[in-house]
């Protein structure tokens, strides 16, 4: 992965560190052998690996439960191969799941980022009210999503809640029904998550350098033509860092919308997490629960490539290297 | 104050400005406007619970009832054993992170070894995995290990939470502290161990610091974990307050409020405290500000 140094324009690489090998580092008066300084990262790494290889045995075992028939009323699994695919591939249920998953992270991840960035440059321009409000803009990041969605769940009572007094929308209307219940799970995402973009976006503008943007303003340039000529492009890589960060969360979607909707009413609400947590906790058929994480897993991983690779080939277009 | 220089994108006041800090404020509003509310909300009495007015006489009592034998009787909720079961599992989680991730974020940090970006790209998917694919095993696997409903259960578990922020964040701030410092403690006769203890380790504390409080909120934050790996012994903050809405026939609004408030108190203080260092921590080392 790429990753971003101070500046837009110093984009460096991981796969060039600050030092090449353990040669440079390591002129240790004391001779120590060759073959051991060589061994010494991984010596390091060893703990961290056996913690990994401890996660990562359930993670195959979850993956292997989606190939049993394995549930709390069949101790004694079998192997089926791909037969809970097949059952799942062809249930309109988890299509639905699918369905509503990927609207909610769209909806989300689009209003937060053009939310997020609106926010950066209002921020940006560091009057006193946005120097005051930029302390707390991240509170509602820093609270437990569940907790958000407790808050939301007591504000979007009909008939207690305040939305709807504060609102003028009388006692009926009902935030959480079967054609408003998917929107609201998403005001509530924006009203968590759109700090996290802005404040990347918001570290992103601070870092640019100051001369292309005194050079265009002696030019005469408007104000949208530097944006989206100018600065645009240079915060491009730190805006796609938190696409990609909010996309992927939104994939596997669960807390605040568990507790506010538990997936309703009906499956209007029913994210692929959810849908899962049905099947194996609540229904106790652990191999059907499995094969829907296996699948937003496939999901999860093929579009976390894709976005990786945009965003190295958006870095490296930031660094001035055009392709 | 000296004139401040106008960085990129900054104007001088102009009508305009007018109308940006009122789009800002209406943000705020809409960005504030539950917090304040959950505030109220908890400072209301039993009778003004279902009120939607602003006006009230506030009392203290629900945080008292919360934190009581009354509101464990009320809710059949022991909130006061839940906090304290919430910074158990929470300090213990960051502490063995820290134990296990420190040396593994200065190896990666430090020397570019065969299998490294292996080792911290499998760290970071645990980052994106979905939580349940592993949690239906664990939950399986607890049951017959008698780790269910226990600390070492979720202390193990929260690993997928406090590692791959520990690790990532360090690993940039290893990247970032020049080797020559280092070569020049080893030149004047410390051992590699002396070096990294006296060297090393001070110039990246306050990325420790903030690795470690960061990895403390989003522990606390946690709840698909102990929603499933928890029973009734060691539920943690966040389970709780959610138990509070469900509570047989009659609904405490504002106990449930007063819960919240107590158990999002936490993640707010410390990350205030830790502000300068958030966008680095939030971006796992990508974004440095």
């Amino acid at each position: 992965m790429l990753r971003i140094g101070r500046g837009g324009a110093t984009v460096t690489t991981t796969a060039a560190p600050p030092t090449k090998g353990p040669a440079a580092a390591d002129r240790a008066p004391r001779s120590v052998p060759a073959w051991r300084r060589g061994l010494r990262p991984y010596l390091l790494s060893i703990p961290a690996v056996l913690i990994i290889v401890g996660i990562l045995y359930p993670f195959a075992l979850g993956a292997y439960y989606a190939f049993l028939n394995y549930a709390a009323v069949v101790p004694r699994p079998s192997f089926v191969g791909f037969e809970n695919f097949a059952e799942v591939l062809s249930d309109p249920a988890f299509w639905t799941s699918v369905r509503v998953t990927l609207f909610y992270a769209v909806a989300a991840t689009v209003i937060e980022t053009a939310l997020g960035i609106g926010i950066a440059l209002l921020l940006n321009r560091s009057s006193l009210i946005g120097r005051i409000f930029e302390k707390v803009l991240i509170l509602p990041l820093m609270i437990a999503p569940v907790i958000a969605g407790v808050i939301w769940g007591l504000m979007f009572n009909p008939q207690f809640g305040v939305l709807n007094h504060v609102l003028g929308l009388g006692s009926t209307f009902n935030w959480l029904g079967e054609h408003t219940a998917l929107w609201s799970v998403v005001l509530v995402d924006v009203w968590i998550f759109t700090p996290f973009v802005a404040i990347l976006v918001l570290a992103g503008i601070r870092s640019l350098p100051k001369e292309p943007f005194e050079a265009s303003a002696v030019d005469g340039a408007g104000w949208v033509y530097t944006f989206r000529r100018l600065m645009l492009p240079m915060i491009w890589p730190y805006i796609l860092v938190a696409v990609i960060f909010r996309f992927m969360d939104c994939l596997k979607i669960f807390d605040h919308v568990y507790v506010l909707t538990a997936g309703g009413p009906g499956d209007a609400t029913r994210t692929l997490q959810i849908g899962a947590y049905q099947n194996s906790i609540v229904n106790l058929n652990y191999s059907q629960g499995s094969t829907y994480m296996f699948l937003l897993w496939v999901i999860v991983f093929l579009t976390a490539r894709y976005l990786v690779s945009v965003l190295g080939k958006a870095q490296r277009r930031a660094a001035g290297s055009e392709e | 104050m000296a004139a401040r220089e106008l960085g990129p994108g900054q104007r001088k006041f102009s009508p305009a400005s007018v109308g940006a800090d009122a789009a800002l404020l209406v943000w705020f509003v809409f960005s504030l406007f539950p917090l304040v509310w959950m505030v109220l909300l908890a400072l209301k009495t039993d009778a003004e619970q279902i009120s939607t007015y602003f006006a009230f006489t506030p009392t203290l009592e629900n945080f008292v009832t919360v934190l009581s034998a009354e509101g464990t009787r009320l809710t059949s909720v022991d909130f006061t054993q839940a906090i304290l079961t919430s910074v158990i599992q929470c300090v213990g989680a960051v502490l063995v992170s820290l134990v296990i991730g420190i040396p593994a974020a200065y190896a990666a940090g430090r020397w570019q070894y065969k299998g490294s970006n292996d080792v911290m790209f499998t760290i970071l998917s645990f980052r994106f995995a979905p939580e349940l694919m592993v949690i239906v095993p664990l939950f399986v696997i607890y049951n017959q290990l008698g780790l269910f409903d226990t600390n070492v259960g979720m202390i193990w578990v929260l690993q997928l939470v406090t590692m791959p922020l520990i690790v990532w964040i360090l690993r940039s701030y290893f990247q970032d502290m020049p080797a020559e410092l280092e070569q020049a403690a080893l030149l004047d006769g410390y051992t590699r161990r002396r070096a990294f203890v006296m060297v090393a380790l001070p110039l990246v504390r306050p990325g420790i610091a903030a690795a470690a409080l960061l990895a403390f909120i989003f522990a606390w934050n946690n709840y698909v974990f102990p929603l499933i790996l928890t029973g009734s012994q060691h539920t943690p903050v966040t389970v709780a307050v959610t138990r509070f809405l469900g509570g047989g026939g009659q609904a405490y609004y504002n106990l449930t409020a007063a819960a919240a408030l107590i158990a999002a108190l936490p993640p707010l203080l410390v990350a205030l405290s830790i502000q300068r260092y958030l966008v680095r921590g939030l971006s796992f080392g990508a974004v440095k500000s």
